[in-house]
């Protein structure tokens, strides 16, 4: 048993105390810190992705304790990835914040900036439900102190909704929870796999009511519409950085719901049949077209930037819900895409705010460095609104392409071509009234707001493209994984037998079985 | 005793989910206290209801009742009492920024229409 599968949660979890207990008065350390932690945990990432990616299952029964009893950690293509795409998008989020001197507007951002990374780890790598529980409100409690940080009555208020709106979804997650746990006895996913199976068809009524709760909570997390409306005001009103991390909590919410609805609650099962074609899909494209839609109706830059998240968690819910082993990989392709995408988007609302009064999308004069800012726009704009050559256009023909069986398939290829035309209208007229008109205006004031964002801040972005230029290069290589992460997700008897079968304490003797 | 436990979850859940749906912070704050007791209570139940029986294993005792949800609704207490206060102290902040307790954003601003009504 290996231990560095705990690594993830362990190491943010040690040096967000250190940098409060002992860095707190020094900015230099704490920046020093946490950009270690990040290194060390992309290399932690790698080195777990590179050792599951011939298709074993890490397992780590914390305490020894075996599974139905106690805690396990595992570790498959899926959560790994995830777990390398988090540590990495921290990195250039990190650098963003520390190159535009967010982290020093307010307190504690470092410590914080890590209990997030905890909570995200563990809920990527934990195989069991309650304490995916768990580490949601470890992220979600990080993420308030966050999405306030450097104050601000616009931010309290949009934090007020924020926080409450999330409160209501955690006391949903303990309801499904309690559900599941009264119709079946345990919470660790792959034993409720083996006993959803177990329930005679008169026995269904509490289980499909858990299995509708459990979707719920994580439709509020993955922003689905009708459950989105936390989403526009807290990323918007949220500081830049954190905004941009939280491009990655979207995606918890999906994978939740790829982890849960193949292995406990799969396609297959009469439980829960109509629960992904009848009611997911429709409300996945339903969020597709309201996110795109708001792209065009926005007034605001940092606004436009939510409604295009939800727009893409719409199209990655699209895929989701198709529930086929192309669906899976073609999501996932485009999850690392649009988390990429959208980080990208809000560090560059970021830098365009720097050098402007307001994001309002009225002419204004031009900002210092422009021309690089409104050529990062485009190029963001481009991935985002999946326009070709960047890999948005790659993943929505995946998308398209895994739609060809589904029964809805002439509503998916209308809704997802017809509101892609829709949010390139958006972002190009943002785009122009930004950046274009701005020319056209007597440059009277620039003197005065002149601050030219610094070359780290630069770097950043820029180190974000890159991996989106190589998420477009290397697309063979990526969906060909990913592929074989959908498959593994089809197949889930190896995970499910790692998971029961490992000796630990309180597990039967090998004779027994 | 399950008639009691249920309609006491019915109860709260039913005024936690009036309060919420009030839009002032302090009653929605309430409320959604109000629902994590019921859900605690829900939590608890979840295990069966047994009286008088233990939840450790004892010699002598042939009946016990489940530990889990014990465990699982005392993680649930401490976390909804950490949340509580973390939303009461923003809900403070912003109420003494802007003098103005909505959880809904109010129509004044152009663009803050439409979103948020929580």
């Amino acid at each position: 048993m290996t231990h560095w599968i705990i690594a993830p949660v362990i190491l943010p979890a040690l040096l967000a105390p250190f940098i409060v207990l002992a860095a707190r008065y020094h900015i230099g350390i704490q920046r020093a810190f946490s950009v270690a932690g990040v290194l060390a945990l992309i290399v932690i990432a790698a080195a777990l992705a590179w050792h599951v990616s011939d298709g074993s299952v890490l397992l780590y029964q914390l305490g020894d304790w075996a599974a139905p009893f106690g805690i396990v950690l595992v570790g498959d293509r899926l959560s790994t990835l995830m777990v390398l795409l988090t540590s990495v998008l921290a990195l250039f989020v990190l650098l963003y914040a520390i190159g535009s001197g967010w982290d020093d507007r307010g307190w504690h951002f470092h410590a914080l900036f890590q209990f997030q990374l905890m909570g995200i780890l563990g809920a990527f790598l934990t195989g069991d439900l309650f304490n995916l529980f768990v580490f949601f409100e470890v992220l979600l409690i990080a993420s308030y102190g966050l999405m306030i940080h450097a104050g601000g009555n616009a931010r309290l208020r949009a934090g007020v909704q924020y926080v409450l709106f999330n409160l209501i979804g955690s006391t949903l997650f303990l309801f499904a929870l309690g559900s599941i746990y009264a119709e079946t006895g345990t919470l660790n996913m792959a034993d409720l796999a083996g006993r959803v199976r177990l329930i005679g068809p008169e026995e269904t009524v509490g289980i499909r009511v858990a299995a509708v709760l459990l979707l719920l909570v994580f439709a509020i997390k993955a922003a689905v519409v009708p459950l989105h409306f936390w989403l526009p005001s807290s990323y918007a009103e949220a500081p830049a950085p954190v905004a941009a991390l939280f491009a990655i909590m979207t995606k918890v919410g999906a994978y939740a719901i790829i982890r849960v609805y193949t292995m406990v609650f799969p396609p297959d099962l009469e439980v829960t049949s109509g629960l992904h074609d009848l009611w997911l899909l429709p409300a996945a494209l339903i969020s597709l077209a309201i996110g795109m839609t708001g792209v065009l109706a926005a007034k605001k830059l940092d606004r436009l930037v939510a409604f295009s998240i939800i727009g893409s968690m719409g199209m990655v819910m699209v895929a989701i819900s198709l529930f086929s082993p192309a669906g899976i990989a073609a999501a996932l392709y485009y999850m690392v895409h649009s988390t990429l995408a959208g980080a990208a988007l809000f560090l560059i609302s970021d830098l365009v705010r720097t050098g402007r009064a307001d994001l309002e999308l009225t002419p204004q004069p031009p900002i210092a460095g422009t021309a690089l800012t409104a050529g990062l726009f485009f190029t963001g704009a481009i991935a985002m609104a999946g326009l070709p050559p960047l890999s948005g256009f790659l993943g929505k023909l995946l998308v398209l392409d895994a739609a060809f069986d589904a029964d809805l398939v002439v509503w998916i290829w209308v809704v997802v071509l017809s509101f892609s035309l829709i949010s390139i209208i958006g972002f190009a007229r943002a785009g122009s009234v930004v950046f274009w008109k701005a020319h056209g205006l007597e440059p009277s004031n620039v003197a005065a707001s002149g601050v030219r964002p610094t070359t780290l801040s630069y770097v950043a972005v820029g180190g974000l493209f890159s991996l989106l230029i190589a998420h477009t290069v290397f697309a063979g290589q990526v969906h060909a994984y990913t592929t074989t992460m959908a498959a593994q997700l089809f197949e889930p008897r190896a995970y499910i037998s790692t998971v029961i079968e490992t000796q630990g304490k309180l597990s039967k003797p090998k004779e027994d079985n | 005793m399950e008639m009691l436990v249920a309609s006491a979850i019915g109860i709260m859940t039913a005024g936690g989910i009036y309060l919420v749906l009030r839009l002032r912070t302090f009653p929605v704050i309430l409320g959604i206290s109000l629902l994590t007791y019921a859900v605690n209570v829900f939590l608890f139940a979840s295990g069966r209801l047994t009286i008088g029986a233990p939840p450790v294993l004892r010699d002598s005792m042939s009946s016990y009742t489940d530990p889990l949800p014990q465990a699982l609704v005392l993680t649930a207490i401490v976390i909804s009492f950490g949340m509580t206060a973390v939303v009461v102290m923003i809900g403070l902040g912003a109420f003494l920024g802007s003098n103005d307790d909505h959880v809904d954003d109010q129509p004044t601003g152009l663009e803050d229409q439409a979103e948020g009504k929580s």
